[in-house]
């Protein structure tokens, strides 16, 4: 077996693993389901998740330890990740082979040279760690973790877990029982289809252009104790060794070494076997580190120093905090929770409720893409016995929290429920309060115990087109002067004649011009003809004890005034920030 | 052809034929695809239906009333006394479980059909020749952890059910004749296809907009779209759903009660110890008795006249001579 085969092996292997963990992402305890596959395995063993939450938080989190490995592989075989491992690197070099395939050479080689531009990457890393760095002091903040928009695990994953799945649901794969919903997933989408087909204009575009990844990588590649070189006997500067160079790091001539992604094409392509990978450097000369200029570097580094500063200077971590943006629950501080999410969509692809959606602008600039709660588009509020999320999340920017703590119960009782928002009735909104309807669909849903929403009742004298006149009684029956009612419609249960004296009794049924009520009249002195009647409607209206709310939405999801719901949470009053403590 | 030479008359036939037949195509397409009215508006209410009556002719109505802790007990001492699982599921029958799922909360919190009875019933069933046995509803919160919470899907596939989630295109829209609210509103009906015999099984609940949730409010899980709308006149639209279903049997859990904050509950201070549990064929006095085991009469539920006034069954529960057994 070529060392080609076996390359192209070990990409089909990852690549199927991160389509394998994409889908049994799924709450459930079938075999397909989440049940201890490690499904934040290639997430990872990317090194720059770990090292740029390194940087904004100064520790490593559990799993992200496997970076090291991928470190480990670098600085021994070069960017091994990059040419076997990466399941979005395989997507662009399958791409970019059916872009240049049955081209002449001389395409082929245009396609694979090298090019100056392929040292934008290295900025954007600088701009990345450096925006990353947690610095000392208190206006500079901590850091802003940037890496997760171009970062490509996170991105491939979000890609997968928002777009594609989520179209294959719909095509049928029957994943969700229900169709999943992501708000914004255009701009998800649109950064994935561009990332992909401009494979064909350039292969591997996003690898050599744009990869902060890859600019980590290569930097650390320059350190491998093997490399490929080509050697001056038996070379006939034919060039097919660039042909299909997939890092376009140009092999025949002086080799860029921090450019080659492992591909190994160059040895199987050269027929006079003089590319060689050894430890010797190569005869034509070595490139070890990319062409950056010192001008273009500090550019970077201090846009990417002076980037979370600036950020925040609208105050969305501070006293400007968007209420509308509720995190999922066990979400950190704002400030540390910016520093920690990569972006990747873990959490909201295992939501069992899709509730968790990736957030537009609303954190900012930085926060593009880290989940926010929407209770409009899920199947139910956020169901306040799971901790899925939380469980999922590579960083912890989520903490991974049991039911005892989000529940307040035994060990945590003391420190109450995890709150990640308070709901609000909009009393102009409200159907009890606004418009005489009975409804409390919110109160019936409310799932904590004593339930967080309450009601009061009230009894509201209903509109009649002309007044209402007791013309005589008997027993239980009403007949009125005017015939004006609509017949049937006050017979719900809900409705009340209140009688001279303040009698009220529950109607039970009505025609045009009479009432027939739960009881017989104690008497006609309760009822001279003449005497004035009014119906009311007994109402139960909403209300919200914030020591008992704690923002699941479920009361939002359910409200049954569907545009903008009568009752919605925001994130008042949430625990994990103690500046928006709302109440005593 | 050089800009200054002249058009060939070959040449230009050659083009007015293309131009042509291109002319003849686009009016071709237009023709076979022209609108003059432009969109229908929403289509008109389907014919009004009924669901299939699954009460069985002959046996009228009656219910027993069982005493005791144990799920499993009462539920087949209650049934011995109806005359056995064999009077109500033959043979071939292919029965329907129509369970309360409708939050994900764990059994001991009875917000919920207690999976004691699915298991047991399906296992009866399954034993008087059932020739299959599924189990569905559709849930308020999400549909995979509801089922997989109350430990009913658990309970129903070990016992040999089928556990029908919830899909979209399992509703159809139904139009119940007479109906005021049930009309043009999706219905949960793939899984009552081929059904022969169906149960209701719910527990006694209070709920603070209807005053009760037990076997009839347990149907609104059939129900699919907003449905939340329909609590604008909860006590219609329980009675309605009492009117168009017909059950075979319907079992109501009364072994805890929960006197508080339902009909979700949440916490083992909302219940109450009652020890009983009702099976019956009259869905109306099974709930009428069940309004006792909330500290309220029948009286006091303005959907029990409503559903008897339908005439899904009787108000007054005395009138069936309930049998009564301890377990």
């Amino acid at each position: 077996m070529s060392i080609v085969t076996a390359r192209r092996i070990s990409q089909v292997f990852f690549a199927v693993a991160f389509l394998w963990f994409c889908v049994v992402s799924t709450l459930g305890n079938l075999p397909w389901q989440l049940r201890g596959w490690p499904v934040n395995w290639l997430l990872e063993l990317d090194p720059l998740v770990g090292i740029a939450t390194l940087l904004s938080t100064r520790t490593l989190y559990a799993g992200l330890l496997w970076g090291l490995v991928t470190v480990a592989l670098t600085l021994v075989l070069g960017r091994v990740f990059c040419g076997w491992i990466c399941p979005f690197g395989a997507m662009h070099q399958f791409l970019g082979y059916l872009g240049r395939r049955r081209k002449k050479l001389a395409v082929q080689l245009e396609a694979n040279r090298f090019r100056p531009a392929q040292a934008i990457k290295y900025y954007i890393l600088a701009f990345f760690l450096t925006a990353a760095i947690l610095l000392p002091g208190d206006w500079l903040s901590s850091g802003s973790l940037l890496t997760g928009l171009l970062d490509p695990l996170p991105l491939v994953h979000r890609s997968v877990n928002l777009i594609a799945l989520p179209l294959a649901d719909r095509a049928g794969l029957g994943l969700s029982p229900l169709p999943r919903w992501y708000e914004g997933a255009w701009l998800i989408g649109a950064v994935f289809l561009a990332a992909v087909f401009l494979n064909l204009r350039v292969p591997r575009f996003y690898c050599r252009f744009v990869c902060p990844l890859g600019a980590l990588l290569g930097v650390l590649s320059r350190f491998a104790l093997w490399r490929i070189g080509r050697t001056e006997e038996g070379c006939t500067d034919c060039r097919l060794c660039e042909r299909n160079c997939e890092g376009a790091c140009a092999p025949a001539g002086r080799i860029r070494i921090s450019e080659c992604v492992m591909c190994l094409n160059c040895l199987e392509d050269c027929r006079h076997d003089a590319v060689t990978y050894r430890t010797r450097p190569s005869d034509a000369g070595e490139h070890l580190l990319p062409d950056l200029s010192r001008r273009g570097f500090i550019v970077s580094a201090v846009s990417g120093v002076m980037a979370a500063p600036v950020m925040r200077l609208g105050g969305a971590t501070g006293p400007n905090w968007n209420p509308g943006l509720i995190r999922p629950p066990g979400a950190l501080p704002e400030e540390a929770f910016l520093a920690r999410c990569v972006k990747c969509g873990q959490c909201m692809r295992v939501c069992p409720t899709n509730v968790i959606h990736p957030a537009g602008f609303e954190a900012g600039l930085e926060g593009l893409w880290t989940p926010k709660l929407s209770f409009r588009a899920g199947t139910s509020g956020c169901q306040h016995t799971c901790i899925a999320c939380g469980n999922l999340c590579p960083t912890a920017a989520i903490r991974p929290i049991r039911p005892d703590e989000r529940l307040g119960r035994n060990s945590f009782s003391g420190r109450g429920p995890i709150r990640i928002g308070t709901a609000f009735v909009d009393r102009g909104r409200c159907l009890p309060w606004a418009m005489d309807r009975p409804c409390i669909v919110c109160q019936e849903n409310c799932p904590v115990s004593p339930k967080a929403i309450f009601t009061r009742e009230v009894f509201n004298t209903v509109r009649t087109s002309a007044p209402l006149n007791v013309k005589s009684a008997d027993r239980g029956r009403l007949w009125l002067t005017s015939d004006t009612l609509e017949p049937g419609r006050i017979s719900t249960g809900d409705y009340y004649a209140l009688l001279p004296g303040g009698l009220r009794l529950r109607i039970t049924a009505n025609t045009a011009a009479a009432l027939d009520l739960e009881r017989p009249l104690p008497g006609p002195e309760a009822c001279t003809p003449g005497s004035p009647v009014s119906v009311q409607v007994r109402l139960q209206q909403p209300y919200v004890d914030p020591k008992q709310c704690i923002g699941c939405g479920v009361c939002e999801h359910e409200c049954p005034v569907l545009g903008l719901r009568a009752i919605r949470v925001t994130a008042e009053n949430e625990s994990r920030n103690p500046h928006h403590r709302m109440v005593l | 052809m050089p800009a200054d030479e002249a058009l060939s008359r070959r040449e230009f036939l050659e083009r007015a034929a293309k131009a042509g037949a291109g002319l003849a195509a686009a009016a071709a397409i237009a023709y076979a695809t022209h609108d003059p009215a432009g969109p229908a508006p929403a289509a008109a209410e389907p014919p009004a239906a009924a669901l299939p009556d699954f009460s069985i002719p002959g046996q009228g109505k009656k219910m027993c009333i069982a005493h005791g802790s144990e799920r499993t007990r009462t539920v087949q001492l209650a049934l011995q006394a109806l005359g056995g699982i064999e009077t109500f599921v033959r043979k071939g029958d292919r029965v329907l479980l129509k369970v309360n799922a409708a939050f994900a909360s764990p059994p001991m919190l009875s917000a919920t059909t207690h999976p004691d009875i699915v298991a047991e019933l399906t296992r009866l069933c399954l034993k008087a020749g059932a020739a299959s046995v599924a189990v569905t509803d559709n849930p308020i919160n999400d549909p995979a952890s509801c089922f997989a919470l109350t430990g009913i899907g658990q309970a129903g596939r070990s016992a040999g059910a089928e556990v029908i989630l919830p899909e979209e295109r399992y509703f159809k829209p139904m139009t119940v004749k007479g109906a005021q609210l049930i009309r043009n509103w999706p219905v949960l009906m793939a899984p009552l296809a081929g059904v022969t015999k169906l149960i209701g099984i719910a527990p006694v609940k209070d709920h603070h907009r209807s005053g009760a949730s037990m076997v009839m409010k347990n149907w609104y899980g059939l129900l699919g779209g907003r449905r939340n709308i329909f609590h604008q006149d909860i006590q219609t639209i329980i009675a309605e759903l009492a009117g168009m279903v017909k059950p075979t049997l319907v079992v109501l859990d009364g072994t805890a009660t929960m006197m508080t904050n339902g009909p979700t509950g949440g916490s083992l201070a909302d219940l109450k110890e009652t020890r009983t549990l009702i099976v019956g064929t009259d869905q109306v006095a099974v709930d009428a008795f069940g309004a006792t085991l909330l500290g309220k009469t029948a009286a006091d539920l303005p959907f029990i006249a409503k559903a008897e006034a339908l005439g899904a069954g009787t108000a007054d529960f005395r009138l069936l001579s309930p049998v009564e057994v301890s377990a």
